[in-house]
């Protein structure tokens, strides 16, 4: 069947640059390069290109311009380009329509209505340079009260502490699973993790055997689909984490096409080659809060009661009603993943319309929270759409007490979100099980990119925070006065619990 | 012979040690107290625990991975050996919901019924029912190379049996009913891609789900679950000769990539 789908980009090579090194063809698993020897001359199929800019970034000689095509379908607000093709493709295909990464409709994007405070005159800010600041997190269950006593003549904590995860900096990488991006990237995000001093998160698809020297860096998922969990996988973690949904697909379940359950996959979750990978879109044994917490106390018996125990969900129009219960179900740890979260494969249209942006979720269910008294009882992360130190510290001021990091992270190692990890053709190697692609990821470097991020993230926080005068993480937490909206209404600017700038 | 006994004999939570074998009274023990002291008692390297007067405690056999012996003596509670990793569990009443959920090995033998959800996401080792069990029994059960779970149901199963099943092996016996049982659970094996659901007697083709597919068993089928009926007779009573001689519907995937054509490339 003929496509009437014009190419998304046009792929223009100055001739002269030029000099048919045929990287570009061998770089691009989407086979959009040619060379023809016969004419001495590059082509290119441009319909195939994604706009991953592989070959671009790679030319050595700076010979290739990749640009959307400026063919424009006739103008119409509603019958925009992208509804044209969608249909277009479903009306040849019959099929659901896939994506990857996060939603990127024009939702708002409450990160750049909020801006922060800052130190004058009075309480004088502080230079992270010269004075202590600390970023240090604890993630987990704090208590009610503390009792101190004295042993020896020393303060002692009387208090039992139930287990805390120890960040030095309030950032973790979010769950992406081996199966949905390569080995070498989920080396990367391990190493980087224990050299950071932070954690990172398996997904659903299990922990492969290499990667168990990580351990106390490493938060293990247990998802509707139990992929690779087993008694070993449950003792090696940090911590572990129910994931009842995500950001990108709330709702519903997910499956690794059984193309991509290769030999090592196959091992690491423990299912046979070949065959998909279903993840339920419920688990089956949680039907209510108080099955949650049946899991929950399974996890934390299972584990000696040695580990947090998180629960991570879609932020969704009751995400705070929904916190509260996961709180009293016995939840360490909530996370929060809000409609920009990514995801390597999730239906268009969920992806695009279901869920809630983060900031709004964050501030109800920190709210809630708070309201109830339970506060304590569990720390709050959230994820879906992190893109800076400073979305880091306006999450934290929202009511944070970290976040987690997957498309920046993805980034970190190379990752242009050309949105097309379903196809598992990553030509960055990262969302790919294909091994000549995968190996263009060296984890050496692929840890270094992300260490370097966090490390420059960590600063750009500190100075915010000796900005404003404070010089530990904890005292700008929960701390909605150092915000102030901008251009907001006055319903949005109640939810998020801050005033408007000028007020 | 030595014998410790506890001075709050009677009371729960008592502990009597026995020649490498321990006797607990549950009683009104929380899960946890009660879980502490099976875990603290595998340990130490005892071979078998008696676990008397059971009344709903959970997550009994959880985070043991020794092939420690626990013969429980009453009714346990929901996720009776989750995760479980070794041990050797028999039940002589009712168990409830989500036996053996995500288990990996051991074995669980259950002298009664069994609630919902038996054998989700079971990987390996070895479920017996006498009786009958509830909803979605060994859903989304899975194998791996030498870990293939197997679940016998001495009766009958209700809805949903083996969904989204991924391998392993089901076995329901029927037994209990006059004459040729005639099974009344619906969408069994919906979704279904992978294992194999072994019925005897009659299913109708709108009582299955539409991903799995139905044909007489085979007589190199019958060989293939003849040591678990056996064991289960072993276990029970009863001739396996007898039940592998009135006929088995074998139901298997019809792909193992059920949603392979469903999404726009």
């Amino acid at each position: 069947m003929k496509s009437y789908i014009l190419p998304q980009y046009l792929v223009e090579r100055d001739d002269y640059r030029c000099i048919r090194c045929e990287v570009c063809a061998r770089q691009c698993a989407f086979d959009v390069h040619w060379y023809d020897d016969e004419e001495d001359a590059v082509f290119a199929d441009e319909s195939k290109c994604v706009g991953c800019l592989r070959c671009a970034t790679l030319c050595p000689t700076n010979a290739l311009v990749v640009r959307h095509n400026p063919t424009q379908i006739p103008p119409n607000a509603n019958w925009t380009r992208e509804v044209l093709h969608n249909i277009y493709k479903q009306a040849e295909t019959g099929g659901v329509l896939l994506t990857g990464m996060g939603c990127d409709k024009g939702y708002p994007i409450y990160w750049d209505r909020i801006v922060l405070d800052a130190s004058q005159v009075t309480n004088p800010s502080i230079d992270p340079l010269r004075e202590p600041m600390e970023l240090r997190t604890y993630l987990g269950a704090k208590p009610d009260v503390v009792e101190v006593g004295r042993k020896g003549g020393k303060p002692s904590l009387e208090t039992k502490l139930t287990p805390q995860l120890r960040l030095e900096t309030p950032i973790m990488f979010s769950a992406i699973s081996y199966g949905a991006i390569s080995y070498n990237a989920c080396e990367s995000l391990a190493r980087a993790a224990a050299e950071a001093g932070t954690y990172y998160n398996t997904g659903e698809g299990g922990l492969h055997r290499n990667l168990y020297k990580y351990g106390d860096h490493t938060i293990c998922q247990v998802a509707s689909g139990r992929f690779g969990v087993h008694a070993d996988y449950l003792e090696v973690a940090a911590a572990l984490e129910i994931k009842i949904g995500q950001g990108a697909k709330p709702g519903i379940g997910g499956h690794l096409p059984g193309e991509k359950v290769s030999a090592e996959i196959s091992r690491t979750r423990m299912i046979p080659k070949g065959t998909d990978a279903i993840s339920p879109a419920p688990h089956h044994d949680i039907y209510s809060i108080e099955d949650l917490a049946q899991l929950i106390y399974a996890l934390k018996e299972a584990t000696h009661w040695e580990k947090p125990v998180s629960v991570k969900i879609a932020a969704v129009h009751n995400a705070a009603a929904i916190a509260s219960g996961i709180v009293r179900a016995g939840a360490d740890i909530v996370a929060l993943d809000g409609i920009r979260g990514g995801t390597g494969a999730a239906p268009t249209m969920i992806r695009d319309n279901v869920g809630i942006p983060i900031e709004l979720a964050l501030a109800a269910v920190d709210t809630r929270l708070r309201e109830e008294g339970i506060r304590n009882r569990a720390s709050v992360v959230v994820a879906g759409g992190i893109r800076s130190s400073a979305d880091v510290v306006k999450a934290v001021a929202l009511g944070a007490d970290a976040v987690y990091i997957g498309t920046a992270a993805l980034v970190a190692m190379g990752c242009h979100v050309c949105q097309k990890c379903y196809t598992g053709k990553c030509n960055w190697g990262i969302a790919t099980q294909d091994p000549y692609l995968s190996k263009r990821l060296n984890p050496d470097v692929g840890a270094r990119r992300l260490v370097n991020l966090l490390r420059g993230w960590s600063h750009e926080i500190m100075e915010m925070l000796g900005g404003m005068g404070i010089n530990a993480i904890e005292s700008l937490r929960g701390n909605r006065l150092r915000l102030r909206g901008v251009g907001l209404t006055q319903e949005e600017l109640d939810i998020l619990g801050i005033k408007h700038a000028g007020s | 012979m030595k014998i410790e006994v506890d001075h709050r004999a009677g009371l729960p939570g008592v502990f009597v040690r026995q020649n490498g074998k321990v006797r607990i009274n549950a009683g009104t023990l929380h899960y946890r107290e009660l879980n502490n002291m099976v875990k603290g008692a595998a340990a130490e390297g005892l071979e078998e625990i008696e676990l008397d007067n059971v009344y709903g405690q959970r997550y009994i056999g959880s985070g043991i991975r020794r092939p420690v012996r626990i013969n429980i003596h009453g009714v346990p509670g929901n996720d009776l050996g989750a995760f479980m990793d070794g041990p050797r569990i028999t039940v002589d009443r009712n168990a409830q919901d989500g036996v053996g959920n995500t288990m990996n090995s051991g074995i669980i033998v259950v002298h009664g019924r069994a609630g919902d959800i038996v054998a989700m996401g079971m990987r390996g080792g070895k479920i017996f029912i006498r009786d009958g069990v509830g909803y979605r029994a060994a859903i989304h059960m899975k194998e791996y190379r030498r870990h293939v779970p197997v679940l016998v149901i001495g009766g009958e199963s209700q809805d949903f049996l083996g969904e989204y099943m991924a391998g392993g092996l089901v076995v329901v016996l029927g037994l209990g009913k006059k004459g040729k049982p005639k099974l009344t659970a619906r969408h069994i094996g919906t979704g279904m891609h992978g294992g194999l659901i072994f019925l005897r007697g009659e299913v109708e083709e709108h009582q299955l789900g539409k991903e799995a597919a139905a044909e007489p068993a085979t007589a190199s089928d019958l060989e293939l679950i003849r040591p678990h009926v056996e064991e289960y007779a072993g276990y029970f009573g009863g001739s396996a000769d007898e039940i592998l001689g009135s006929g088995f519907i074998k139901l298997f995937a019809k792909s193992h990539r059920p949603f392979g054509g469903l999404y726009a490339y």
